[in-house]
């Protein structure tokens, strides 16, 4: 299935990035909300980090601000030793929505996601190869309401990938998929690594997905009700990839993380 | 949205042997598979509703209307002043048409129309697009067009005789006013409403200013701005009325008052059927290039 213009169109170089100290305060009713306080790891590049947490505790926050979407209101966040203060061409967000423009074909929307300046066959061999990617070559000319939900997530990492990015954020992309589509996006994920390891950081509620695809786990979480959300641990996941979902080990670190999420496991 | 023959659709991670058969068939078209596929199984009887037919059912009022209209002239349920016999009204289009007369005031009306259209419409875009995508500007000019909208029309017409004076400018100019609003307010308010995640994922791609506007949120609100466009002209036939009954000596306008104050009831007639004719041939236009909208920039 792979393309063999795929890694001849995309020379993607992970890059670094790294969290320091970095806090988020929103303006409220009452004055201010600290959602986000001293948050400081750094993913190599290459590496495969998930981010867990119960809702609303910052991780999408935490996402945007690497994005660029949204700056960090205290500390820094940094890609490959600079400080990012907007939208970097080395990122590529990948939504928990597919998020096409409803009006472009599969391929026009994959096309977003090219790198400015590109020439056009180049730009062209890249969507076409991407689309081969992820499956969805039949489909490129269908309008995203023509196809599945699933499909229209891996045009959504297809636009993202585009981008020959240096790191890919994703914000819960998997989340509103079927759990069959899931698995299969998951592993989808893990193929596109395994081809172009790039940098990835993946924000997920689910434990199982974030052990399966991640080489470290990033725990987040409120150490008191009221207060601002923070690392609780980073875990290295045991094992090397492809991993088996049922492996010993990764159930009994998926029960012990359920737990400190508040979850009673069985 | 789905629907069961898209969830058939393969969602399997592509592993080698699906992809080769994929290759190996390019010409199987996709699109027109995945399009039949959607088509019930059974062929559905179309109902007269649905068929190319349906045209006639609308057509079937109108011609009761008219033989209504000839059966109460013709039996002297009104008199030949109050309600003249449709053919009268024909004879009299005619006797205008070879006067010279008619052609005139439909062409001056139509070009009053047009002008006054495409001016208000140009206005309303432009300025709707500044108000829907700029905060300040929005802020800053908000409150006063929204109080110049909350004028009755005809209340500028003194104001125009005065300041423009009685000649074409005025009419075009309040053609103009009647078109500007419909479009003002829906491209304003539909450049507001596209939906921010777009916008966002859009811009997470380096994509900005004009480029954003170009590729995201002109497309989004496009059906939007053609549905406002057609109120717009349905606004300006209404001004263009009222324009040329205050003071005119041309246009289907004039030729109301005009016969009004003749007494030819048969002409009065004439310009409604006219006025009706008009505006239903230039708004069915605009309602070709509103589906022709509609079906390139789908909202969802």
């Amino acid at each position: 299935m792979t393309a063999p213009s795929f890694t001849s169109a995309l020379t993607t170089r992970a890059c670094e990035i790294s969290f320091d100290n970095v806090g988020k305060t929103f303006p409220d009713s009452r004055g201010t909300r600290t959602v986000l306080e001293g948050v400081s790891f750094t993913v190599e590049p290459g590496e495969i980090i998930s981010i867990i947490g119960s809702s609303g505790c910052g991780k999408s926050t935490l996402l945007r601000a690497a994005a660029g979407l949204s700056t960090a209101t205290a500390g820094a966040v940094r890609i490959d030793g600079e400080t990012v203060y907007g939208l970097d061409s080395r990122v590529a967000v990948g939504f928990q929505e597919p998020r096409l423009l409803p009006w472009r074909t599969v391929e026009k929307n994959v096309a977003l996601g090219l790198p400015r300046g590109i020439n056009k066959a180049e730009g062209r061999a890249t969507v076409d190869s991407l689309l081969n990617l992820v499956g969805l070559a039949a489909y490129a000319h269908h309008r995203p309401r023509e196809i599945s939900g699933g499909m229209a997530q891996r045009a959504s990492l297809a636009r993202a990938l585009a981008r020959t990015p240096g790191i890919l954020l994703l914000d819960e992309p998997f989340g509103a998929l079927d759990a069959l589509t899931r698995i299969k996006m998951q592993d989808l994920l893990l193929d596109v690594h395994a081809q172009d390891p790039t940098t990835v950081l993946l924000v997920t509620h689910d434990v199982e997905e974030a052990l399966y695809l991640s080489d470290r786990v990033v725990v987040l979480g409120k150490p008191e009700d009221d207060a601002a959300a923070t690392i609780q641990r980073i875990i290295t996941v045991p094992g090397h990839r492809p991993r088996d979902r049922s492996d010993h080990q990764l159930v009994e670190l998926r029960n012990e993380l359920l737990a400190e999420l508040g979850v009673e496991a069985h | 949205m789905k629907t069961s023959t898209l969830d058939k659709a393969p969602v399997s991670r592509p592993s080698p042997a699906p992809e080769t058969q994929r290759q190996s068939a390019p010409e199987q078209k996709p699109q027109s598979a995945v399009l039949k596929n959607t088509a019930p199984s059974r062929k559905p009887r179309k109902s007269l509703l649905e068929s190319r037919w349906s045209w006639i059912l609308g057509a079937l009022l109108p011609i009761a209307l008219l033989a209504l209209w000839q059966f109460l002239s013709s039996t002297g349920v009104f008199s030949a002043v109050q309600l003249p016999a449709p053919s009268k009204v024909l004879a009299a289009a005619a006797d205008l048409w070879t006067r010279g007369d008619l052609g005139l005031h439909i062409a001056i009306s139509t070009q009053r129309v047009v002008l006054g259209f495409v001016i208000g419409a140009v206005l309303g875009l432009v300025l709707g697009a500044l108000i829907g995508l700029s905060r300040w500007a929005k802020t800053l000019g908000g409150p006063i067009i929204g109080a110049f909208r909350a004028v009755p029309s005809l209340a500028w017409v003194p104001l125009l005789l005065l300041w423009i004076g009685i000649g074409e400018d005025s009419k075009v100019t309040l053609v103009a006013i009647g078109a500007f609003f419909p479009v003002y307010t829906t491209v304003s308010a539909a450049l507001a409403h596209v939906d921010p995640k777009l916008v966002e994922a859009a811009r997470s791609f380096g994509v900005r200013g004009i480029s954003l506007f170009r590729s995201v949120q002109l497309p989004a609100v496009l059906p939007s701005v053609v549905s406002g466009l057609r109120l717009a002209l349905a606004q300006a036939w209404l001004f263009l009325v009222a324009a040329e009954l205050l003071g005119a000596s041309m246009g289907l306008g004039f030729l109301l008052t005009d016969s009004q104050n003749n007494g030819r009831t048969d002409r009065l007639l004439l310009a409604i059927v006219l006025l009706a004719i008009l505006g239903k041939i230039t708004d069915a236009l605009v309602g070709l290039f509103e589906g022709w909208v509609k079906k390139k920039f789908p909202s969802n």
